[in-house]
């Protein structure tokens, strides 16, 4: 929860919620294995806090999907926050390989998408680049003994020894989490998915590709709607795909969709069942002065968020976050640069293929403030009200518990300060591409490679 | 390191770009934009780079589609401002009589795929869409009418491509790199072109320097301009394909499309 100043001002008390860049930032945790050598299955490729912020998953490149549960604060030691402990386990993908074109299909979690909580069990949506599934996990503490047919170990008991009928009682047993996969949406996609996206009807879903985004109701597994179709007549005339995809937070008939060109569709699914001519278009003309042959490239949009007020998105290009009035396509209404000092070296990034990572970005609680990742496991955060920002890093050198987090910052000019880092001395291979922001309190899930940070604010 | 009489290339320090690895931000047009020989190296190494990276998308794992995308669409982007200063006409008909060896000519056949894409995407004039391998020919006769511009050799050519529909993959980028590179071969590139190219010379003083480098002191210069070593693309694949076999699920293909070229070549070449 935010931190609540009140103080005594000439028109009477006055309260204060701290904004997040105020907030100090301090250690919690951090999950993973700490060795040098990474196993590239252990390359976290998505985290994704549930609506109530209890649960926390994150999906790998081997294919699975560990879920963390917010323990609840000890009365003991009220000043601690709960901290997330290991919840479920299981493996969502496996590798694949495409008999037709001889390709692998990689196993890589792309995106995890959980679906709001209607009774006891929680449900998520996970995918790779082909197929989406809908994954059940559920508690079992309880099981059932005394059964007539079969024995406690299960086997079956000779019908010509039962004397007598008993009723099953119902005895309690350790804490078991389950996950079970309930629907599997195959087949729908030509092309690599990179969203996927719960409706706010909570009955239908949209899965976006390259080239398509498709319309899936929960329970029909053989069939989705085409709802975009971008692939034009003559491949070879292709310069445009999508990048990413969002449903409406509030309106489930309107999604948007991001291009590598830099634009944002806003589609309304009244108006047409292809959605392909959009509602609004939305483009930040390109400043002339700037032009170069990667203009195109760090135009790409990564990915695009809704505000949870769904007034607002934001994008994320490779070298700025944009925060977009839904109602004002010309231009955004907030820039914030998250590391202006690569424009100069966007030659060498090109030629290591960093200027391809795709940085993902996100809201606050109550859209006051946005996150992004960088490189040298930085990440950045903006806030909107005060327009600072602030650049933190996820390291093990500061992962002591409840360690405040140092602002770093990167010398651009000639001069560099103590505690400085120069650009050439970023390490672009430590890339934070996946943050999460809880939905209500400042607790943020950053994945650093293979590890899992969790962040906290201070509470006094 | 520079043989005597060797002409001072022409080079223009105004231009030159802010930082070491940035081609740097276009001019407003094509006639203010002056030809650095550094600007050109760097747009030039900026090509190759991008064309091997597409090369390279040829994996076990499907290619990411976007990111071929935005390559192809620099690959244009490049192509189309050689076009506007003319150096893209130039390169693709001095290749084109230079006597490529089918095999680089099968690796980058490759790359086409995905540059035709790209080179196919609406534009007119389309430099590079319609280059075989008898362009050569036929380029030069067009350049001996005095004629340079890409659009009326475009025409004079577009007969000739359904005839060479798989040479015709074999568009311009690629040929630069050997008959820039290769010292071996751009003796013979030079004595067989250089009558075609006089008039350019006349026209185009500042690109006499991209056909002038007859003598090794060119690279000599290029790498005191550059500091770093010239690598074609060919160097890369070849460096590739000396460490073992490399995942290149088209390989198969690659393999029948090289017959063909073979076959091809021997039939022009008469050999």
């Amino acid at each position: 929860m935010a931190g609540k100043i009140v103080f005594e001002g000439r028109k009477g008390i006055h309260l204060l919620f701290l904004v997040c860049v105020c907030v100090m930032w301090c250690f919690s945790q951090v999950k993973g294995a700490i060795d040098e050598d990474v196993a590239e299955a252990d390359i976290i490729s998505t985290v994704e806090f549930n609506y109530s912020g209890e649960l926390l998953a994150t999906g790998d490149k081997g294919g699975r999907v560990v879920i963390f549960q917010h323990e609840q604060e000890s009365k003991n030691r009220p000043h601690l926050r709960g901290e997330y402990n290991v919840y479920s386990t299981f493996q969502s993908h496996e590798p694949e390989f495409d008999y037709l074109k001889s390709l692998e299909i990689e196993e890589k979690i792309n995106k995890i998408r959980w679906l709001p909580q209607q009774n006891a069990a929680h449900f998520l949506l996970s995918t790779n680049d082909k197929t989406i599934k809908l994954w059940k996990i559920s508690e079992r503490d309880k099981r059932a003994e005394g059964y007539n047919l079969k024995d406690e170990d299960g086997r079956l008991r000779d019908p010509f020894r039962i004397t007598s009928l008993r009723v099953p009682v119902l005895m309690p047993m350790d804490l078991m989490v389950e996950a079970s996969p309930r629907r599997i949406f195959a087949n729908a996609h030509t092309y690599h998915i990179n969203s996927i996206s719960v409706n706010s009807d909570h009955e239908t879903y949209l899965s976006a590709d390259d080239l398509r985004i498709n319309l899936w109701h929960l329970e029909i597994t053989d069939r989705s709607f085409n709802i975009v179709d971008i692939k034009p007549a003559n491949m070879e005339e292709l310069t445009e795909v999508i990048t990413a995809a969002e449903c409406h937070p509030h309106q489930c008939n309107v999604f948007v969709y991001s291009s590598s060109k830099g634009t944002i569709r806003l589609c309304d699914m009244r108006a047409a069942a292809l959605c392909d001519r959009h509602s609004k278009f939305f483009e930040e003309p390109e400043d002339p002065s700037s032009r170069s042959f990667f203009s195109e490239i760090i135009s790409s949009i990564s990915d695009v968020k809704f505000s949870h007020s769904g007034r607002y998105m934001m994008t994320r290009d490779y070298l700025s976050v944009k925060v977009w009035d839904l109602n004002m396509e010309n231009r955004p209404v907030e820039t914030y640069q998250v590391h202006e000092y690569l424009r100069s070296k966007l030659c060498s990034l090109y030629e290591n293929d960093c200027i391809f990572d795709k940085f993902e970005c996100c809201w606050n609680g109550s859209d006051s403030a946005i996150m992004t990742g960088s490189y040298n496991n930085f990440f950045r955060m903006f806030d909107r009200n005060t327009r600072r920002d602030i650049t933190l890093e996820a390291s093990r050198e500061s992962s002591k518990p409840r360690a405040t987090l140092k602002p770093r910052k990167v010398s651009t000019g000639g001069k560099r300060k103590k505690d400085e880092i120069s650009v050439d001395s970023l390490d672009f291979n430590k890339k934070i591409l996946h943050t999460a922001w809880h939905p209500k309190e400042n607790v943020i899930a950053v994945a650093a490679t293979n590890n899992l940070y969790i962040f906290q604010d201070k509470i006094n | 390191m520079f043989t005597k009489g060797t002409k001072r290339k022409f080079s223009d320090p105004g231009e030159e770009p802010a930082s070491s690895g940035d081609p740097g931000p276009a001019a407003p047009s094509a006639a203010a934009r002056t030809l650095s020989s550094s600007y050109s190296l760097q747009r030039q190494s900026l090509l190759d780079m991008s064309l091997i990276k597409l090369q390279l998308c040829h994996m076990l794992v499907e290619p990411n589609l976007c990111r071929s995308v935005l390559i192809a669409n620099t690959v244009r982007q490049i192509q189309e401002e050689m076009t506007q200063d003319g150096t893209w006409h130039i390169m693709t008909q001095a290749l084109a009589a230079a006597q490529c060896p089918a095999d680089r000519l099968v690796a980058t056949e490759v790359l086409c795929r995905q540059t035709d894409a790209a080179a196919q995407a609406g534009q007119s004039p389309k430099p590079f869409s319609v280059v075989g391998l008898q362009e050569g020919y036929h380029s030069e006769e067009v350049v001996m009418e005095g004629d340079v511009e890409t659009e009326v050799t475009m025409s004079s050519l577009s007969p000739l491509s359904p005839q060479l529909s798989s040479a015709s993959y074999l568009t311009g980028p690629f040929e630069v790199g050997p008959c820039w590179e290769e010292e071996d071969e751009e003796e013979d590139h030079s004595e067989s072109s250089e009558p075609s190219l006089m008039s350019e010379h006349s026209r185009h003083p500042a690109l006499e320097e991209l056909f002038s480098d007859v003598d090794p002191s060119y690279y000599d210069l290029d790498t005191v301009l550059t500091g770093t070593p010239k690598m074609g693309p060919y160097d890369l694949l070849e460096s590739l394909s000396s460490h073992g076999p490399t995942a290149l699920s088209s390989s198969s293909s690659c393999r029948s499309d090289l017959n063909e070229l073979d076959h091809i070549m021997e039939i022009i070449v008469g050999s």
